[in-house]
Formats: C-alpha cells, structure tokens, sequence
C-alpha cells in the first residue's frame, strides 16, 4: 500500500459569520466576507495527521478545488500537518456552479493518479450541507465508504469505522482503498503551531487543471434562486391547553 | 560602473526595502496573517471564555501557558536550534496582541518570557548560557522573569542598591527586588545587581539566577488592580550565592543589557495594550448595535459614534507605530524612539478605549457581568510598567533632540 491519504478541504464563508443574500437572489455574499476551512475538513486533515503521527501512514496531501484564494486553505492544511498540497484551479465563474459531483469525479481521477490509500473528507461542506461528495467519490472509485465516522482504526488492510446513525453507532469494516467522511465527534483538530506555520511556507502545492484530469466541470443543475429563510414572527401566549387545542384548530394545524 | 550608478542603484535597494516594509505595515505577509490568526482562535476559544474567572480568583493559566509553549509562543523569537519558533519580531508582537485579547494575564506572562527573559539571554548570553538557560524555558513548562526594579528605584534604574561580590568562585548576591511578574512561578531570573558602586551605573552587572534557589526567597504576592492571573511580588537576595559563569555579558555591562532589553519589551507591553484596547472596542462597538435607547440601537447615536471613532483611531495609529518598531528591530535599524512611541501610544490608547468602553456600556460596564470592567483595570498598568509614560516621554524628546543635534 502507497501510505499515502489525500484529504480533501474546502473553503468556505467563516462558521461565525451572518450570512447575507445577494440582493439579485443569485446566491450570498462572499465578496470580502471572512473565510476559513470548512469545520468538518478541519478534522479529516487532523486525522490524516493524527495516522501519520502513528506511523500508520507515510503522506498527508491536502486538496481544494477553486480559483487562487483556496491556496490559503491548503496552506492551513499544510500548518496542521499535511505534507504537500494540490490545488485544482477552477476559474471563479466555473466556481459558481461547482458541485459534488464535479468535485467527486476530480477526487476520483485524483486518488487514482496518486495510488490514495484513503480518502478521507469532511462529511458536509457547512455552505452547501449536500453531504454528497464523499459517496460520490466511493461510488466512482467503487471503493467501500466510511461516512459519519466517529471512530477511525487502520488495521492492516481494513479499517474499522464507527459510524454515527440515527440509532446510535455503527461499526463497520472495510477494505483499504476507502473513502471515510468526518463527523464532528471523530477528533479535536490542533491549533497550527506557529513553527508548523514557518514549515508550511516551505511545502509545496501543485497546480492541477480540471482538464488535465479528464474531469468536464460543466453541471447539470443550475441554482434559480436564493433567498434568506423568513424572519421569525412573535408568537402567541395561551392561558391554557384548551385554548392551545382551539387556536391550533382555528390555524388548521390540526 | 560610475560612482553615481551605484549610489542610484543602492538607493534603489534602499527604497525597494523600504518599500516592503511599508507594505507589511499595509498587509502583513501571509505566514504573519496565518500565525496571527492561530493565536487569534485559540484567544478566542481558550483564553476569553475563562479569562474573567482567571481575574477573580487571581489564577495562574499553567494549562494555557503549556498550550502556547507547544504552539511556540512562549518563544517566538529564539532560533529553532534552541528550540524556539525562530520567528521574526513583528511575528511576536501580532502573538501578543491576540493573545492579550483573549487574556491581558496571560500576555503579560508571555511578554515577560519571551522579551524581558529571553530576550536578554539571546542577546548576551554565551552558547552554554543559552542551552542551559533558554532551551527548557521554550515550552511554556518553565517560565523566567527579569528583577530591575527595587523597593527605593523604578524609573531611577541607576540607582540599584542589590550589592554583587565575589566570593572565591562564587558571586554573592544581597538586596530586595520589587514588582517582578512571574515572580511565583518562575524558575529563573535575570537579576541585575551593582558589582562596583564607585562606577555608578557602570558599575551594574547582569545575573543568572536560578529558582528556587538558597539564600533567594519570594515577597508575599501584591494584591493588584488588574493583570490579576499574573504574580507580582518581592525577591529577597539573602547570601545568594551563584557560580561565576553565571554572570549574563561582561562585568558592568548591567545597565546597558537592561535599558536595551526595555526597549525590544517596551513593543512587547505595546502589543500587549493594543489587544486590550482591541476588546474594549469589540466589547463596546457589539454593545453599541444591540442595545436600544430612545427608539433605535445607541451605535446610530453621534456620540457613541465619535467615541468609537476615537478609539478605533487611537487603536489603529498605536498600531502601526507597533509594526513600524517590530520591522526597524527585525532590519537591525535603531528602534529606541519608535519603540518609546509605540509604548506610549498604545498604552494611552488602552486606557482610552477601556474608559470609553465602559461610558459606552453605561451601568452595564460598571458591573462584573460585562468584561470592560476588567479591560479597565487591566489597561491601567501598562502606561506604568516597563517605563513609565513619562519616562517615554523623555526618551523620544531625547532621540528628537539628537536629530536636531546643531
């Protein structure tokens, strides 16, 4: 086995900011709004870091799809840990209309090029939340897929993945090559000590183009519109549980 | 090549430096904006959430020192051979704004570390020196601490009557240090001690002292106004008696290790106040959007707009004359004014922005519940220490006289 896991990271507008919609419902504001890693890719990359701690793998390399800016997000990656960096240049307009599916095929197209012994992502990107990406990108490979791990252990040619359902835990073992996705319980992710940071600026980040990978960006799906979820209206106080049943009735509720 | 070429050429160099300094004061580069915001987020998760519970029980944060230790905090500036992050200045001032953001506490005891130990050591110290005395103290496991100040001088820092002598192959070391931060947990010192009195400030040496350590004992810790987390207190020199190689430069060399020492500090504390200044604004500018009075949020109200206006304004200025100290230093450029400037500058701006934010917050800001209180009380002792405003005062009045030397 290569040793070698690609993990992947997005950028995105950062956790803490409120969004706001563009006044064209064409989608929301990014233009000099705080971005940062998606929180979610934050912990596959301390993961991947955390294997190669354990000498259970030999390479961490980081990848984002995007125009130049997801160079800083690969950076942050390469600070925590990851040994080198892809970055697949996607030109801004292209950007727009980026999805999971486009995403998966380069990822796929990637891990084969690179001999990817896993592939370990975030489970959800929190701008889109489509949740997609990482059982996309299984599927394509047709390798077996860890999603909502909780628990990750590399155990010779298998990995033992606990997975988080809606009935509790699930654990599961799989084959290596694999795809696992990160859910939010599977580790703490480091700070970027700033002696990583110094080292960072010395690893390296190739450029990639989506063509040199075979991958067409052009999406079947097109966003019609965006708009804000409505404000929430005050609600009404009931003196007693008749009176809840009545006005439920009167809403048409029940 | 003419002698005119190359005067043109070297001046092209020159402005061409220059030039990217002057960028960095308008975009810091882009490991500085990574480093920056490491120790943003981790002020921000690790140290405000607990920084008011710190202050009220007057606790130590040895977790969160450990935790900057291994993020190369608590040694920005000392080169990797020795295990530190071998990061520049302006590197370590942007660390100590975040992190006195978060917790003015816990920056003063990373100050204290990385300029007013540390600092010394590198600079003076021979290649034993510093293995013996900086390498342990670079993972926030040890920490060191600097006793200038005495009971009878402050700013009068030629006056030092700690007395040094030689005692076979052994100095001696007696007399009483006062307001040392870091005091009850460190585990060295850089003392400095008068070896011969006849020369007067010339006459004061630098010593290495470890901690705990026969014939030195700790004062009772001061009960302070704010920077609470921190220890302040006494060191008593009873018959102290350290090895000869102990000795920090050259005999007599004290006061210049101890004023040039100042001066890289003084960017250090400059940093300091700006963070706290920093979360007196965020504090008061959040307040000014949420709270209402007379049918709108107060932040539409000109004079809650001109006193955040002020403080931004004093914040950002104080700023800038930071940067502009840490960049002269890391080009091995004279600092001295820059630094004194930037220290006066930013340590008004602190007690500024702290006074408006609690006139801002009204009654609120008066209580326990909303941090500029604490902001307050903590901004007070930077115009106090590592040079008095005043003393600042003088040492730029002194650095613009030379310029206009006739």
């Amino acid at each position: 086995m290569s040793g070698r896991v690609l993990v992947g990271v997005k950028r995105v507008i950062d956790y803490a900011v409120k969004i706001r919609v563009k006044p064209d419902h064409s989608g929301v504001v990014t233009e000099g709004v705080k971005h940062s890693m998606n929180p979610f890719c934050e912990i596959a990359v301390e993961e991947a870091v955390k294997m190669k701690e354990k000498k259970l793998i030999k390479e961490v390399v980081a990848v984002s799809c995007g125009p130049q800016q997801v160079q800083e997000t690969i950076r942050t990656a390469l600070a925590m840990g990851a040994d080198r960096g892809i970055h697949v240049e996607v030109s801004a307009k292209e950007y727009e209309s980026l999805g999971p599916l486009q995403v998966s095929k380069i990822l796929a197209a990637l891990a084969k090029k690179e001999e990817a012994q896993l592939i370990i992502l975030g489970k959800q990107a929190i701008d889109g939340d489509c949740n997609q990406t990482g059982q996309m990108t299984a599927a394509l490979l047709d390798w077996p897929q860890g999603t909502f791990a909780s628990e990750v252990t590399l155990e010779g040619g298998h990995v033992k993945v606990v997975r988080e359902i809606d009935g509790g835990l699930e654990t599961i073992k799989i084959n290596t090559p694999a795809v696992l996705t990160a859910d939010l319980r599977l580790n703490t992710p480091r700070y970027a000590t700033l002696p990583n940071i110094m080292k960072a600026k010395k690893k390296k980040i190739a450029n990639v183009k989506p063509a040199d990978l075979g991958v067409e960006l052009a999406s079947k799906l097109q966003v019609l519109r965006v708009d804000a979820p409505p404000q929430r209206e005050a609600g009404v106080k009931v003196e007693s549980v008749a009176d809840l049943v009545a006005k439920l009735k009167e809403a048409g509720t029940i | 090549m003419t002698a005119s070429i190359f005067k043109a050429r070297q001046a092209l160099g020159l402005c061409l430096r220059g030039s990217r300094a002057l960028s960095q004061l308008a975009e810091l580069p882009e490991m500085h904006q990574m480093m920056r915001q490491t120790c943003r987020d981790y002020a921000a998760k690790e140290l405000a959430p607990i920084a008011a519970t710190l202050d009220k029980n007057h606790t130590y944060p040895a977790k969160q020192i450990l935790e900057l230790g291994a993020m190369g905090v608590m040694a920005v500036e000392v080169p990797e051979e020795l295990g530190g992050t071998g990061m520049d200045y302006l590197a370590y001032s942007l660390a100590m704004e975040e992190i006195s953001r978060g917790c003015a506490s816990t920056g003063v005891v990373v100050s204290v570390n990385n300029s007013l130990y540390i600092g010394p050591i590198l600079k003076y110290g021979n290649e034993e020196q510093k293995k013996q005395w900086i390498t342990p103290f670079t993972t926030g496991e040890k920490v060191g601490c600097f006793a200038l100040s005495e009971p009878g001088n402050g700013s009068d820092a030629g006056a030092a009557s700690t007395m040094a002598h030689q005692d076979g192959d052994e100095w001696v070391l007696n007399g009483t240090k006062a307001w040392i931060t870091n005091s009850w947990e460190a585990s060295a010192t850089v003392v400095f001690a008068t070896t011969d009195k006849a020369l007067k400030h010339k006459g004061i040496s630098a010593f290495l002292v470890p901690m705990p350590h026969p014939g030195l004992s700790l004062g009772k810790k001061e009960e302070k106004l704010g920077i609470r987390a921190s220890s302040t207190a006494n060191i008593i020199l009873e018959d102290c008696r350290i090895p000869l190689g102990n000795l920090l430069g050259s005999r007599g060399a004290g006061f210049k290790i101890a004023m040039q020492t100042l001066d890289s500090g003084r960017i250090g504390i400059a940093s300091q106040a700006l963070g706290i200044a920093q979360a007196a604004l965020d504090c008061a500018a959040d307040y000014a959007h949420k709270r209402t009075a007379f049918g709108a949020p107060i932040g539409k109200m000109q004079a809650i707009q001109f006193k955040l206006a002020d403080m931004a304004l004093a914040i950002e200025g104080a700023r800038l004359l930071t940067w502009k100290a840490a960049l002269l230093k890391d080009a091995k450029k004279p600092f001295t004014k820059e630094a004194a400037m930037a220290k006066l500058a930013a340590s008004e701006a602190a007690t500024f922005s702290a006074h408006q934010s609690i006139q801002i917050l009204g009654g609120m800001g008066f209580t326990t519940d909303m941090p500029a209180e604490r902001h307050y009380r903590d901004a007070r002792i930077t115009e106090i220490y590592e040079g008095t405003s005043e003393i600042q005062r003088l040492v730029i009045a002194n650095q613009v006289l030379k310029e206009y030397q006739p």
